[in-house]
């Protein structure tokens, strides 16, 4: 029974999982860039949404508020002052820089907020549950993270392919010159790409903080469970990402069955696993 | 008036010259310096190694990698288990690291070609998380908390301290003048010119017949061959390791990106400027601690958009200046 | 009485160290169409391009209604009437034939031309509406490509190498539309392999022969001899 708990919990995990990789699954279909601090801005939501809750005594959930729009901001910001000038031909410009922002936005968490680690408290809906066999008990948290990563996936591709924005995005990713000569403005659309990827990340990292305790390090983790679950998914598929997202958490719920510090590993395993297998992922729809 | 063929500079022939001097001056070091002098200029050499090595697999051959501390942490791991499980004499345990770290590349490799671009970089470091973790599942290696090199061994090496530190010393100096020689040796070579084409125009390369993939996985080898052997270097000069410390991002890899992107990435001056650059911040902002490690990271992403062949690049193409020319130069013979 | 519509001074374009054109002048006057021609690398594409503002590296001056176009960036072109048809059609292949449409009158200028006028100009277009622009034949392709630069109502219709690819028929078939297509005061720049055909279908052509204009006028004025010299440079 504790095997069936393990695929149900890894299965929910799942759903956070593939938050932390669908902003890095539309950017990369929008522009091709792979931004390395994205899981560090993750963290920094969590941090965010820290400070913001310390402020104002809201509710974990509430500061998302507050949280998404500055996180989508903040993307839009960045993705029109510095990372448009990096994306070119060459891809060691976005890499470099993504990985300088990296290093500094960990290291101005440590700075500003030292090395210990932090937890939202989201109250009596961390620990209410619903048993539905003998011994599998399912959180009511895990189970609003898991709605919002299908409600996020299918906005999102909803979004991308029955309004003008997605339009813009899909006809600018695949012929950047043609879509500039129908009006359209690639540095605002990439802005926006990002700011949409932000609000996500946002909403990704106010659900870690409350499902576990977050610290400065964190950031390079996620990015690399977000990458696992894409990897595993296939590019260009949103849906295959909660698919990898879902294989991701399970391969770690029964590695830690086995061996609790066998859990990172093991997802790190089944990951190495499709590479080696089927090195396109489950559902892929571009080529890398 | 038949033109002639020249494959140096004049630049090149003179810093040749003072480079010879230089190495001689190094290499005299345990007689006319202090332990402490002996160990800086061994950490020195460390990045200097890692940074030519990190420029070769992604300057020159486009590999973008954020995980080769897995092999400096599998190097060092290897020193230290030929050392205290089989009581070897850890100078030997040296090549027998980069061998097997070439080795262990090899399937490695195979698998982590399979992603391009940013993703590989990632899978790179997803494959340095790996080794991280398996070695700190190794009880008789110290686990997670990490295990120390012991006297005994360190015995082997000499019996006093004077030739055990100049062995260490000596060791570092030749795999970072070592890195940098067979790095530039092999950019002189045919390999090299079809590597720097390679990086040039791809398309055309290809079209020239020339095997990219094969080439490439083949630098990509070496070079964890050549990264393996610092790491167990530097298992020698700390003495004591961990997982954490002998696989950390930030230490093997943060650090020698910003190094080879300061100091001018695809060039082989490059790292020897980024790394005295390094070495020189550290003296003044050490104390700094995190800060320091920001203000470098700002430095690259400034350089990076405004400069982006950094500052050897810019004082190369402003001072057409060679110091390890690897072109030809047709002179006329008036 | 015509007016100027676009004028072109001195135009040099390049491509990294490559000169494409070697100091261009021309002028279209409102409602004319000008067949451009040229062997292979003549610069007759990077003309165009230049105009829309997709080549980095150029100097001299293009003017469009009064206004310097020069440096404008390509996202604006449209908004200033000058539509591409590209070489090679460049449809985009995650959208729809009807997406793609859309898209091209994504810039709302006022005109005679909508998704419905282009589907009465090409039928096939409502037939094929949903499937992915990928789908369909070369010439379907440019019909989708010819209507996608019609919808943004365009002063100036810029048409590269229609007939790169297709068959003889669809060629005809496209060309008998041409009128049709550029009637209502609409001028237009058609560069052509096809000789014989683009100087059937202009009111003047322009030769270019390795970044230079070789010859020009109009059709009648030329024999064939002095514009196959014209063509090779020789």
């Amino acid at each position: 029974m504790e095997w069936i708990n393990a695929i149900v919990q890894g299965i929910l995990v799942g759903g956070l999982y593939a938050l932390f990789a669908a902003g890095l699954s539309l950017i990369f279909g929008v522009m091709r860039l792979v931004n390395i601090a994205h899981g560090d801005f993750i963290v920094a939501a969590s941090y965010l949404a820290f400070v913001i809750i310390r402020a104002t005594g809201l509710h974990p959930l509430a500061s998302l508020v507050l949280v998404v729009p500055i996180a989508a901001l903040t993307g839009y910001v960045l993705q029109y002052g510095i990372l448009n000038r990096t994306l070119g031909k060459d891809i060691l410009p976005p890499l470099l820089v993504t990985f300088g922002l990296s290093v500094i936005i960990q290291n101005s968490l440590l700075t500003i907020f030292t090395p210990d680690s932090h937890k939202l408290d989201a109250g009596v809906l961390e620990t209410a549950s619903l048993e539905i066999l003998p011994g599998v008990a399912i959180g009511y948290f895990p189970i609003l993270v898991f709605v919002t990563a299908v409600v996020v996936i299918a906005g999102l591709q909803y979004m991308f392919y029955n309004t003008g924005l997605g339009r813009a995005f899909r006809a600018t990713s695949d012929d950047t010159e043609m879509a500039q000569l129908m009006g359209l403005n690639k540095e605002k659309i990439y802005a926006s790409a990002m700011a949409l990827c932000l609000a996500v990340v946002a909403l990704a990292g106010v659900y870690l903080a409350i499902r576990s305790n977050f610290d400065p390090f964190m950031g390079p983790g996620r990015l690399i469970f977000g990458f696992e679950a894409v990897i595993i998914g296939g590019l260009g598929n949103l849906w295959g990402t909660l698919v990898g997202g879902i294989i991701l958490g399970v391969a770690q719920g029964l590695g830690a069955e086995i061996n609790p510090g066998w859990q990172v590993l093991a997802g790190h395993l089944a990951f190495l696993f499709v590479l080696a297998v089927k090195p396109t992922g489950l559902f892929a729809r571009i080529a890398g | 008036m038949t033109p002639s063929v020249s494959r140096t500079t004049q630049s090149s022939r003179i810093a040749a010259g003072v480079a010879i001097i230089l190495i001689l001056l190094l290499a005299a070091a345990p007689w006319w310096g202090s332990v402490a002098t002996e160990r800086l200029i061994g950490e020195f050499m460390v990045y200097l190694a890692l940074a030519s090595l990190w420029n070769l697999l992604a300057g020159y051959t486009g590999l973008v990698s954020v995980g080769q501390q897995a092999y400096v942490g599998f190097g060092a791991y290897i020193l230290i288990s030929l050392s205290l499980l089989a009581g070897w004499n850890p100078l030997y345990a040296v090549p027998v690291a980069g061998l097997s770290a070439a080795l262990v590349a090899i399937p490695v490799g195979k698998l982590v070609f399979r992603l391009q671009g940013a993703y590989f970089a990632i899978g790179t470091w997803v494959i340095a998380e790996v080794f991280r973790l398996l070695f700190a599942q190794l009880a008789v290696l110290g686990g997670g908390s990490g295990i120390s090199l012991p006297t005994a061994s360190i015995k082997l090496i000499a019996e006093n301290k004077f030739w055990r530190e100049a062995s260490i010393y000596w060791l570092a100096l030749a795999l970072g003048m070592g890195a940098l020689a067979l790095v530039y040796g092999l950019l002189r070579s045919r390999l090299g010119l079809a590597l720097t084409a390679i990086r040039d125009n791809e398309t055309a390369s290809v079209s020239l017949g020339i095997r990219i993939e094969r080439m490439k996985f083949a630098v990509y080898v070496f070079v964890a061959g050549m990264t393996a052997m610092v790491g167990s270097l530097i298992a020698l000069q700390k003495i004591r390791i961990s997982p954490d410390a002998a696989f950390s991002v930030n230490d093997w890899t943060a650090f020698v990106i910003f190094i080879v992107v300061i100091g001018g990435i695809g060039t082989i001056e490059g790292p020897i400027v980024g790394t005295l650059i390094y070495f020189l911040l550290r003296e003044f902002l050490a104390d700094l601690g995190s800060i320091y490690l920001m203000i470098l990271g700002a430095l690259a992403i400034v350089i990076m958009l405004l400069a982006p062949k950094g500052i050897w690049g810019y004082v190369r193409d402003r001072y057409h200046l060679s110091l390890f020319p690897t072109g030809y130069r047709v002179n006329s013979t008036e | 009485m015509s007016e100027t519509l676009l004028t072109i001074e001195n135009l040099q374009a390049s491509y990294g160290d490559a000169r494409a054109l070697h100091g261009v002048s021309l002028t279209i006057q409102k409602g004319e169409t000008l067949a451009l021609i040229g062997s292979n690398g003549a610069g007759k594409s990077t003309l165009l391009k230049s105009i829309c503002g997709l080549v980095d590296n150029t100097q001299g001056r293009i003017v469009f209604k009064s206004e310097d176009i020069t440096r404008l960036p390509a996202s604006q072109i449209v908004r200033r009437g000058i539509a591409l048809v590209p070489e090679g059609r460049r449809l985009f292949p995650s959208l729809s034939v009807e997406e793609n449409l859309v898209l091209g009158g994504n810039v709302a200028r006022p005109g005679p031309w909508n998704l419905e006028s282009v589907c009465a100009l090409f039928p096939i277009l409502r037939e094929k509406r949903n499937q992915p622009s990928t789908s369909l034949s070369g010439g379907q392709q440019q019909m989708v490509a010819i209507s996608r630069a019609l919808m943004s109502n365009p002063d100036l219709l810029l048409l590269d190498e229609l007939s790169l690819g297709l068959a003889p028929i669809v060629i005809k078939e496209i060309y008998e539309l041409l009128p049709r297509i550029t009637g209502g005061g609409m001028s237009a720049i058609l560069v052509e392999q096809d000789v014989t055909r683009a100087l059937a279908s202009a009111d003047r052509f322009m030769c270019l022969q390795e970044g230079r204009v070789s010859l020009q006028g109009e059709p009648k004025a030329h024999s064939r001899d002095a514009i196959t010299r014209a063509y090779f440079g020789t």
